[in-house]
């Protein structure tokens, strides 16, 4: 029953591993091309400023793409610090506590996860248009103070779909968790938040970064909730890259694509390192 | 004394719940009871929300047309149109005065697009999950980092890769022409984009790490020693395989089906940018009429039969198969 034994197994997850890796490939080529049009390759480009790094270079001068960046960096950060630390009050919660609305707790918390996001996203939508309709009306808001769609919807939504993935996570922390180490903290005369503080915290810490990890890449992946509830200059990067696909697709998009990949690549090689460290 | 303590534990978990209930009650419950409130009512010429209680946006996605006196005509028009055996791509069934078919068709297309992506996901994905399950220690580690890495590049630039390749002159193409001429073999290139089958393809990508990593999770608990078992007691490896691995990975297959199954039929994305103008699904739908048409009151009655559809074969599935914490894994 070896893996080594059976070429046929071998070479079917060999293939699949070219279908998941080859248009990764074609993407990071396509960014040296010399072509403008990007049909098709017709060689390396290599044209001043930065020679082969043509596109890469010509990216880092695109305001509307960095303005993008940022947008998309301070959702992420904004939505994972609230999310992990709501999130994981939650997991406590559920995991020690017996309290009334706790069936409630934690069938609703499920709910994101089973629920189309697209589903997620309009009926969001609906509830800021609403809202905001009703505000601007009855403080009579003029046209430069009106409320409307922007950052701070689309963090507020973030929020709403990480918290779920934070709980799941802390919970399996919690799961395995000796209470009497707790117990002997308070035997020794800790109170409840030194002991919190000193011992139950950094025994769940790997959970809880582990959530906040989670929450980050969910919100720098997202699209399509970000997509209904985002405004006016708060272009986060998946929306520029939809919005170039609808028209004219330079390598500048592939050089985008392979910095995102390059980050991204960086990120998991060291979360892996830190991981195994601590094993 | 105890009465109280167990009260303010109580109230402390509560309390400690509380900021995340809170946030799931405005930014999700809310929010759905507002659109179901919202797919009954109508608009008015500027694209507003009339509220009331009328079930026209339900009756429209059925296909029944205003100028229908009777339902008997209806039903002819939906027999013809379910009779009808073409492709799901371009059903085309002409609108009688009756019956228009065009939302049950979207509404099909939808859901054989989800049916076939999770099918041909796990037909890729068991292999591969099964591969990396029996894999030692330290090969399994950089064999799942190897799954995750796609995973984490991002959905809208995974499907943008797919136009480079399949398009007229796109990298497909362009090998089959340097094969074909090598072998001196006459050859048309093949119109792949934009396609229903690109859309396929492209759900497939986007799709296949959230199979394998659940899938894996279950494989990996299956101890050696039943491996063993199954083959002292005279088993082949196939037999083994019916018998004992597929049996104690199937929820690891429930949990993917779930985690697939539920977002190719909620994408609008996929279809949009590798589908063309004419491949409409659920969610071009909705996003349409939420954007493009302005009638957010259709809009919402098209989320409500979605969300319907895809939280019927969510616990059809789980009540089936049963799973736990499956999907939490992935």
């Amino acid at each position: 029953m070896s893996n080594r034994r059976s070429p046929l197994l071998r070479l079917f997850v060999l293939l699949v591993f070219g279908f998941m890796y080859i248009p990764i490939i074609v993407l990071i080529v396509f960014a040296f091309n010399s072509s403008r049009l990007n049909v098709m390759f017709e060689g390396v480009v290599n044209r001043e400023p930065c020679g082969p790094f043509y596109w890469f270079c010509v990216l880092f001068g695109n305001k509307a793409a960095l303005l993008a960046a940022g947008n998309t960096l301070k959702i992420a950060l904004a939505s994972t610090v609230v999310s992990t630390v709501i999130g994981t009050m939650a997991a406590l919660a559920l995991q020690r506590y017996r309290f009334r609305a706790r069936a409630f707790s934690e069938v609703s918390l499920y709910i994101p996860i089973i629920i189309p996001e697209i589903v997620m996203g309009i009926s969001i939508l609906v509830l800021f248009t609403q809202i905001f309709r009703i505000v601007n009306s009855a403080l009579a808001l003029g046209p430069d103070q009106r409320l409307g769609l922007g950052l701070g919807t689309v963090i507020l939504a973030h929020i709403a779909f990480s918290i779920p993935f934070v709980v799941l996570t802390v919970r399996a922390r919690l799961h395995g968790f000796d209470a009497s180490v707790e117990e002997a903290a308070m035997d020794l005369g800790a109170n409840e938040w030194t002991t919190f503080r000193r011992v139950t915290l950094p025994l769940i810490m790997p959970g809880v970064l582990s959530g906040a990890l989670l929450a980050f890449t969910l919100s720098l992946d997202d699209f399509i909730i970000t997509f209904f509830t985002t405004g006016p200059g708060a272009t986060t990067l998946p929306i520029y890259v939809y919005g170039l696909l609808r028209r004219i697709i330079t390598p500048e998009v592939n050089a985008l694509s392979t910095v995102w990949i390059a980050v991204v690549l960086t990120a998991l090689l060291v979360s892996q390192r830190l991981r195994s460290q601590r094993a | 004394m105890l009465k109280r303590l167990r009260e303010s534990k109580s109230f402390r978990g509560t309390l400690l719940a509380s900021p995340a209930m809170l946030w799931m009650i405005i930014l999700l419950i809310i929010p759905l009871v507002l659109i179901l409130i919202t797919s009954f009512g109508g608009r008015d010429p500027d694209g507003n929300v009339i509220y009331g209680f009328k079930l026209d946006n339900y009756i429209r996605l059925t296909g029944y047309t205003e100028n229908c006196t009777g339902i008997g005509d209806y039903f002819g028009g939906l027999i013809e149109a379910i009779a009808n055996p073409a492709a799901y791509e371009d059903i085309q069934v002409a609108a009688t005065k009756c019956f228009d078919p065009l939302y049950l068709q979207i509404l099909w297309r939808s859901i054989l697009l989800a049916f076939e992506t999770t099918l041909i996901v796990i037909l890729l994905g068991y292999p591969l999950a099964y591969y990396i399950a029996r894999s030692s220690a330290r090969r399994r580690n950089t064999l799942l980092f190897l799954v995750l890495v796609p995973l984490w590049t991002n959905f809208v630039i995974r499907v943008y890769a797919w136009i480079i390749i399949l398009r007229g002159q796109g990298v497909l193409n362009s090998v089959l022409v340097t094969l074909t001429s090598l072998l001196g073999l006459p050859f048309q290139p093949l119109d792949l984009y934009p396609s229903p089958g690109a859309v396929l393809v492209g759900m497939v990508y986007e799709f296949l790490p959230f199979m394998i990593l659940p899938m894996y999770t279950t494989l990996e608990k299956i101890a050696p020693s039943m491996y063993e078992a199954a083959a002292d007691l005279g088993a082949r490896p196939f037999r083994t395989f019916l018998r004992v691995t597929l049996p104690l990975s199937m929820p690891g297959v429930v949990a993917g089906t779930i985690l697939v199954f539920v977002p190719v039929m909620g994408t609008f994305v996929v279809s949009d940018i590798l589908g063309g103008k004419n491949l409409v699904l659920v969610g071009n739908l909705i996003q349409r009429q939420f954007l493009d048409a302005r009638d957010p009151a259709f809009g919402s009655a098209a989320s409500i039969i979605l969300m319907a559809m895809t939280l019927a074969v969510t616990v059809y599935y789980t009540r089936r198969f049963g799973f736990g914490e499956e999907i939490a894994s992935a």
